[in-house]
């Protein structure tokens, strides 16, 4: 069994008034020193078999264009074999 | 290293890009002559922006100028064009503004965020102006609605627009969605705000008074939409789609909101000589637009620029299209008061630089100049293009194919008639748009009279007395194709008629053109006719052309889209209360049809069905625009009708199919004489309405019909009873004597269902 773990993120340079309201929160409940927060999403998805060859390559095009939208944010894909 | 004024002079020769920038080479050369070197980095990208087609109208302008040459005298416009959004007086102190603004290219690569910012960047245009917004509207235009592109980008657009809207707790009264193959690969998202305000908080964005301080506030800068105007908004998209784009604007509805009450508040304090919003061009174009319209000079300081991204260069800090900043002049004497305003709404606000009168627009990054120009140069003395324009060579074979009925089949059998009719409902041009406005906040702020599926939409202004405005946009871009100056006129009567059926007073024009390239002579040859056509038009009606915004380069490939001039009039009521509502009501009202029928379907919703394009759109007549719109207001005014609906798209037939539905009362109508069904029902003839009657109003408003010239013909009664006779007891029904009989819910299935069959939900 395979388990990919895609995280999920706008890029650095686009705005992110979610991780920026959070930011805020934090600050005011009583967090000191926050510089930022940036928020995303995480995808685990459990699979049957190794995953290698062309399923990994689906997997990784699946990534880029199904779970984020290439336009505006960026993903990290980890496999645990 | 920074490119300072200092480098440029000691080396001269360094290679710039100007090229990928966007300019040409003579506008290069000609900013070289206008400094006396060559620029600096920074400089370059100023002039980049400023002097794209998107900020400079540059291919336009030389047309646009027709607008004002022959502006209708007028007193009900307070700020005309060239200001951010003109200013219509509307009478008891009360001023409003309005502008519509195109968000094409950015909504194509990233749906729900450039639909999201155009919102926002419309009423920061509005809010600089000293207004309150008060609702929005969105003209829309995808390519077929069962594309699969159309199915990526629709939902986003329309999800973006109500996110965004709905956070700032702004009414979206209206707008338009329509299909056509044309748009596929370029859709057409544009966003309409309106504001109003008293006339004595009417703001201008100039910046006077030497030594007044500029203040840089709201969101802090990042690399929003670098090289956004020049790279998204002035080329042409390539086939390989939306990938490896510069990076997006993300808008923050929330910050947006924070942004309209601290900006109000200052303005209403007194706190502010000038102002402007950051669109397009962000820093670049805020201080050499307030500079040139003030005294004519700058001095700013960028390092103090609050960033997100601290890596920032400075030629991006000036490019930025970071969202939700404006600009403001402030007095030192004022200065605290304006930033302990900005404190207690949560906004930032930093002082960046200076008012001058040395004529020059200064910019210093940690000591060092890295510009100085004339700020005039960068804002408004930009490069005119008389860009070459001809007729297209496949204009003439176009106009001879008209859809007669030797050439163009139509239903002659009574099934054949019912059967168009319910095409015509179902298709999603005309199909019930619910799927979408649904997803828009329409009554927030509880001042919405009418909204969409109405002809117009309308606001309440002042409630003490009921004064409010109607406010409608409207192109058919097929017309436009056929005959682009009669194509932009039918734009405007349509929206001119809306307006009056809902019983207000037209007053003023706003529009966004969206054309293919202006490098394309067959392209500006359309562009040209438009303004000309809408000028002219204009003129006819009365009422001026307060502002707008020209989008060019809306194509895929070579391909241009259909011209498509949209065009929005706002018109006044004295009382909403005496509105006209488009659905009738009592049992016994008279339905008469106003205006003249005759055969016209080249560009209608019945040949587009039918694959055709081809002949001489519906004649435009303005006299007896102008007479239908007299009458219209004044019996709303005298309280004559109950009920009244514009005849456009898909003709009678499907007017009175919306009116039905907007009732869900039955209603019984028959064929005047003289006239076949099918071109009756389905003609797309200008300068007519539906009106309905009160019996007892029956005598006075056919005198006044009669008196005026105007042609008024029964044609219809409303009937609640007249299921159990057609055989569907207890059902309201449309009857049309000897042709068909739909019951109300069988219209309703077919006009309710296309939409969310093919976007889901």
């Amino acid at each position: 069994m395979a388990r990919v773990v895609v995280n999920v993120a706008l890029k650095p340079e686009i705005l992110d008034p979610q991780g920026r309201a959070v930011a805020g929160a934090l600050g005011r409940l009583g967090l000191s020193g926050v510089i930022d927060v940036r928020q995303g999403k995480q995808f685990i998805i459990d699979l049957d078999g190794e995953l290698e060859g062309e399923r990994a390559e689906l997997m990784k095009k699946l990534a880029a264009e199904l779970l984020s939208n290439p336009v505006i944010e960026d993903f990290t894909l980890t496999v645990e074999n | 290293m920074i490119d300072s004024v200092d480098a440029a002079k000691v080396n001269p020769d360094t290679s710039q890009p100007w090229a990928e920038l966007g300019l040409k080479n003579d506008e290069y050369e000609s900013i070289k002559q206008i400094l006396g070197r060559r620029p600096t980095s920074s400089e370059l990208a100023m002039y980049s922006v400023m002097w794209s087609e998107h900020c400079s109208y540059k291919s336009s302008k030389v047309h646009l100028r027709q607008f004002g040459d022959k502006a209708p005298k007028t007193d009900a416009l307070l700020v005309g064009i060239g200001e951010n959004a003109g200013v219509v007086d509307i009478g008891a102190g009360w001023a409003v503004t309005f502008k519509v603004e195109s968000h094409n290219h950015p909504s194509y690569v990233e749906p729900y965020q450039g639909a999201a910012t155009g919102v926002g960047g419309i009423v920061r245009d509005i809010i600089s102006m000293g207004a309150r917004p008060i609702a929005v509207m969105d003209p829309l235009r995808f390519g077929p609605a069962d594309a699969p592109d159309t199915r990526r980008v629709l939902p986003g657009v329309v999800a973006g627009i109500g996110g965004y809207g709905n956070c700032l707790g702004l009414p979206n009264i209206g707008g338009e969605l329509v299909f056509d193959e044309s748009y596929l690969g370029n859709p057409l998202v544009n966003a309409l705000c309106i504001g109003s305000m008293k006339h004595e908080d009417i703001h201008l964005a100039s910046a006077k008074g030497v030594g007044n301080l500029v203040v840089l506030y709201g969101a802090r800068t990042g690399g929003d939409g670098i090289g956004g105007v020049s790279v998204l908004a002035s080329e042409t998209f390539d086939t390989d789609g939306p990938a490896k784009r510069p990076s997006v604007q993300v808008g923050d509805p929330f910050m947006e909101k924070l942004l309209i009450e601290a900006t109000l508040e200052v303005l209403h304090a007194g706190l502010v000589e000038g102002i402007q919003d950051l669109g397009g061009a962000g820093i670049s174009c805020a201080t050499s637009e307030l500079a040139s319209n003030g005294e004519g000079g700058m001095h700013v300081y960028l390092d103090r620029v609050l960033l997100r991204d601290a890596s920032l260069s400075p030629e991006e800090i000036l490019m930025s299209e970071s969202q939700e900043r404006m600009c403001a002049v402030v007095t030192p004497e004022k200065i605290d008061k304006f930033m302990a305003l900005c404190k207690k709404w949560d906004v930032e606000a930093v002082v960046i630089g200076e008012v001058t009168d040395t004529g020059r627009l200064v910019i210093e990054w940690h000591g060092e100049i890295i510009v100085d120009v004339p700020p005039r140069s960068v804002a408004h003395d930009g490069p005119v293009y008389e860009r070459p324009f001809h007729r297209p060579s496949w204009q003439d074979a176009l106009q001879a194919d008209a859809p007669t009925p030797e050439r163009l089949a139509r239903p002659s059998t009574p099934e054949g008639i019912k059967q168009t009719l319910m095409d015509l409902i179902s298709s999603p041009n005309l199909a019930s748009k619910s799927w979408v406005t649904s997803q828009y906040d329409r009554y927030v702020m509880g001042n919405t009279v009418l909204a969409q599926p109405e002809d117009a939409g309308m606001i309440r202004i002042d409630e003490e007395t009921g004064l409010g405005v109607a406010i409608s946009t409207d192109c058919n871009s097929r017309f436009a194709k056929l005959d682009p100056y009669a194509g932009a006129q039918l734009a405007l009567v349509e929206s001119y008629r809306n307006i009056s059926v809902a019983g207000a007073k037209p007053l003023a024009v706003t529009n966004c053109l969206n054309f293919g390239s202006p490098e394309d002579p067959e392209v500006m040859w359309q562009f040209a006719q438009a303004t000309t056509g809408l000028a002219d038009a204009c003129l006819e009606l009365g009422i001026p052309v307060t502002g707008g915004n020209v989008s060019f380069y809306n194509q895929t490939g070579d391909t241009p889209i259909n011209p498509t001039p949209v065009v929005g009039v706002l018109g006044v009521i004295d009382d909403v209360d005496r509105r006209t509502p488009m659905a009738w009501d009592e049992d016994g009202d008279l339905i008469y049809i106003l205006g003249e029928t005759f055969d016209e379907f080249a560009g209608s919703e019945w040949a587009y069905l039918q694959g055709h394009l081809g002949g001489l759109p519906p004649k435009v007549n303005f006299p007896m625009e102008r007479l239908l719109s007299e009458i219209m207001v004044a019996a709303s005014r005298d309280g004559m009708i109950t009920a009244a609906h514009d005849v456009s798209d898909g003709g009678v037939g499907v007017a009175i199919t919306e009116m039905a539905l907007r009732a869900n009362k039955g209603a019984r109508f028959w064929i005047p004489d003289n006239i076949e069904p099918f071109v009756f029902l389905f003609s797309e003839s200008t300068a007519r309405a539906i009106a309905v009657i009160a019996r007892t109003e029956e005598l006075r408003f056919t005198e006044m019909c009669a008196a005026r010239g105007m042609s008024a013909t029964r044609f219809g009664v409303v009937d609640s009873g007249l299921g159990a006779d057609s055989g569907y007891p207890g059902q309201q029904v449309i009857v049309v004597d000897s042709l068909f009989t739909f019951t109300i819910d069988a219209l309703r299935e077919a006009n309710e269902a296309t939409l969310p069959a093919l976007f889901g939900g």
